[in-house]
């Protein structure tokens, strides 16, 4: 199996032979591969369609004459293409006489409740003073939820029992002059973009509250409905903006490539994790690579800066290539892990990865850690470079003297044999070497 | 852009709809076969199944000789009914007692409907005339304890809760006593919902599966993971995930009202051999209906 359309399109020219130009068949038989691409990750049949033609004219010509490789002339016109469809992020836009209003719509289940919190803490941070309106009046315990998410994030939330949600988000609005809040939040109920009176409601509350920014909340990993569910929502209430959820799943996202082709608005955010500060600004080129399963190795290389310096980085991705791997490195790697949070999350980023990761990362606990960390610690240098001259006397003295047993510390020479080998592999497997030039050409000068 | 909503529009009618306008007429042509492809593929039935579906279809076809269009349509519904029937074990949980106390888990990700899926199922089962009693597993999300409860209250079926945040082993464990205490022989248990790819959350459900495999014998017996219906290729993805971590016994398809989808179904059902119990049709707490493969794909063809 292929995992990345990389790596298919790869094996495709790979067949050919070496003209350096590509002909009308070779670029319908890379198209082929990207539409497989695209559908797998949940983009529209249609809008591959359309997408596909697009390609198709721009790649058949000129341009791929140009080019160093065909496989990286096709890749490079779809990911721009990619990049034109999805846009650029869009920013919110609240500029008017407060207060102003950002209605949240979508689906059931599809995260608003939640981005609602995370946007109004978004707007607090950045000196908003935004109130939350739980207009949810049907979802059981919908309006506590959102109770209990203001109280976390300190904002207000305001509710009403036995009203309407069209007059429950105007009065909203009245609340919010008085008490000199300059934002209102209005979180909606779940619906089906085909619920009649459902959808009559959300007019009726847009039409009431007068919003500036109207934000469809959607599931990442939505299928082929993405279309259907944008564009009525668009029709009824006028979108200004998407927000895509559980982008921390593994879903690829396609939906958003979809839902931007219907509707045309940007998308504004996306949001990333449970927590209340999980919303992220959007960046076109990293759901791009993610689409075509390109793995989002900009969002990796950023995650692994935030936690230790570039030398660093670049010290730890050489090593991990020459498989020069020693016990120093071992305890290095657990302790860059507990600070950037587990291994297997970031390379899960990378393509192809998940199997290696499983293996690689075993689990690691607080306490097990200290304990390793203790082990590795109480070892001369020269024992940690050549685990091998660890005799049985050495193992008691390391035992010892950081408070283990001469079992622990087995366990632990096995674990980090398993690691060694699995680095062994990672160093000689082409792709890895390619995705490591692929970082460092990436970074920033 | 204009004509690409246009097509969008179209494409609105039951994709499998066109199945029938397109099978009910004539001979097979490469036609048929490349429509065949896109309605499957539109439904979120995915690439892999559909390429696979097609393939036994053409085979199907060749070795029985078959021309018109409208037999073709019978092979075809057959070959999706039995795609969904292919799991082993594909009988849904039985309303009747069995034994002392059966004990079923409940998990999926955020925002699949896991707690509406639950109250319905309660329901389900009491309409039947089992004792239920629910556990809620999920300390974590703002008020899921709350939504539990309300539901519970509506229907008349107790809840086992515990403090927010606090261990969802701990109020499995204690739900299990209370159910031998009041003499239950249902308990569903409840949990926060978890993307398939979060390793400490999926540890955490390993642990209440735990609990309660030690706390009653075969325990839980059926895993039901609840998918979102409108979710493209990420739920095979969920229900691979949920498998290794709890050993999924069946699903729930839920939000199946509206138009016609959940294709991934036969994803589901044919990669990963696991089979669809219940599907979710509506907001109400009857909206919950046994899984009946014929019916499904009848209604596809609708």
């Amino acid at each position: 199996m292929f995992d990345t359309l990389t790596d298919r399109l790869q094996a495709i020219f790979d067949k050919l032979s070496k003209r350096g130009v590509l002909t009308e068949q070779d670029v319908d038989a890379a198209l082929r591969e990207v539409r497989v691409a695209l559908l797998e990750a949940d983009v529209n049949f249609r809008v591959v369609k359309d997408f596909l033609a697009r390609v198709r004219e721009r790649a058949v010509g000129a341009e791929v004459h140009r080019s160093l490789t065909p496989g990286q002339a096709v890749i490079k016109i779809v990911h721009e293409e990619l990049l034109a469809t999805l846009g650029e992020g869009g920013k919110l836009d609240l500029g008017g006489p407060p207060p102003r209003v950002i209605l949240l719509v979508g689906l059931q289940g599809s995260g608003k409740t939640t981005t609602a919190a995370k946007l109004a803490l978004h707007l607090r941070k950045q000196g908003r003073r935004p109130l939350l309106v739980a207009a949810d009046i049907y979802r059981p315990a919908a309006v506590l939820q959102l109770q209990t998410l203001g109280k976390q994030i300190n904002v207000p939330v305001f509710a009403e029992s036995d009203q309407a949600p069209p007059d429950i988000a105007q009065h909203a609005i009245r609340q919010a002059v008085q008490s000199a809040l300059d934002v209102v939040i209005v979180d909606t109920a779940g619906r089906l973009q085909i619920d009649e009176a459902m959808m009559q409601e959300v007019e009726q509350i847009k039409a009431r509250v007068r919003p500036a920014e109207v934000l469809l909340v959607a599931d990442a990993m939505t299928g082929q409905e993405a279309v259907n569910i944008a564009d009525t929502f668009n029709k009824r209430v006028g979108l200004t903006g998407l927000i895509l959820t559980k982008v921390d799943g593994d879903a690829r996202g396609g939906a958003a490539i979809s839902m931007r082709a219907v509707t045309q608005v940007p998308i504004k955010f996306l949001a990333t994790g449970e927590k209340v500060d999980a919303l992220e600004p959007f960046h076109p080129d990293r759901l791009a690579s993610r689409i075509l399963g390109m793995g989002d190795v900009l969002t990796l290389i950023e995650k692994a800066q935030q936690q230790f310096d570039e030398q660093q980085a670049l010290d730890a991705a050489e090593k991990l290539f020459n498989a020069r791997f020693d016990l120093e490195d071992f305890l290095a790697q657990l302790r860059m892990v507990r600070k950037m949070g587990p291994l297997g999350e970031l390379l899960n980023l990378l393509p192809g990865m998940r199997e290696v990761t499983r293996q690689l990362s075993p689990d690691v606990t607080e306490r097990q850690f200290k304990r390793i960390e203790a082990m590795i610690c109480s070892m001369t240098p020269a024992e940690r470079h050549n685990p091998d001259m660890l005799n049985a006397s050495r193992k008691r003295r390391i035992a010892a003297g950081s408070g283990t047993t001469v079992q622990e510390l087995n366990q632990l020479l096995r674990n980090f044999r398993e690691a060694q080998k699995m680095m062994k592999q990672l160093s000689t497997n082409p792709r890895m070497r390619t995705m490591l030039g692929l970082v460092q050409r990436r970074r920033p000068r | 852009m204009a004509s690409l909503r246009e097509t969008l529009a179209r494409t609105r009618q039951s994709f499998f709809g066109k199945v029938q306008a397109l099978l009910g007429q004539s001979n097979i042509t490469a036609d048929t076969w490349d429509t065949l492809e896109t309605l499957l593929l539109q439904a979120d039935v995915g690439v892999a199944t559909s390429t696979k579906l097609l393939e036994r279809l053409h085979q199907r076809a060749k070795a029985e000789g078959i021309v018109r269009a409208e037999r073709l349509h019978e092979v075809f519904k057959h070959e999706l009914r039995a795609l969904l029937e292919s799991p082993p074990h594909a009988t849904p949980p039985s309303w009747e007692k069995t034994r002392l106390l059966e004990v079923i888990l409940v998990v999926g990700v955020n925002g699949s409907g896991k707690t509406t899926s639950i109250a319905k199922l309660a329901h389900w089962y009491q309409q039947r005339g089992r004792k239920v009693l629910l556990a809620a597993c999920d300390t974590f999300r703002a008020a899921a304890v709350d939504q539990l409860q309300i539901w519970g209250e509506r229907i008349g079926v107790p809840v086992i809760a515990g403090p927010p945040n606090g261990d969802p082993g701990a109020v499995a464990f204690d739900a299990v006593q209370a159910a031998f205490a009041r003499k239950a022989d249902l308990l569903i248990v409840d949990t926060a919902g978890r993307l398939h790819t979060r390793h400490n959350l999926m540890q955490e459900l390993r642990k209440v599966h735990g609990v309660l495999r030690r706390a009653v014998h075969e325990a839980p017996h059926h895993t039901l993971l609840v998918i979102d219906a409108t979710n493209g290729q990420n739920a095979v993805a969920q229900a691979r995930g949920f498998t290794e971590a709890v050993g999924v016994t069946g699903v729930i398809l839920t939000k199946l009202d509206g138009t016609p989808k959940g294709g991934v179904a036969f994803a589901i059902a044919g990669e990963l051999g696991i089979p669809i119990h219940f599907i979710g049709v509506g907001e109400q707490i009857e909206d919950l209906e046994p899984f009946d493969a014929a019916a499904f794909v009848e209604s596809l063809f609708e």
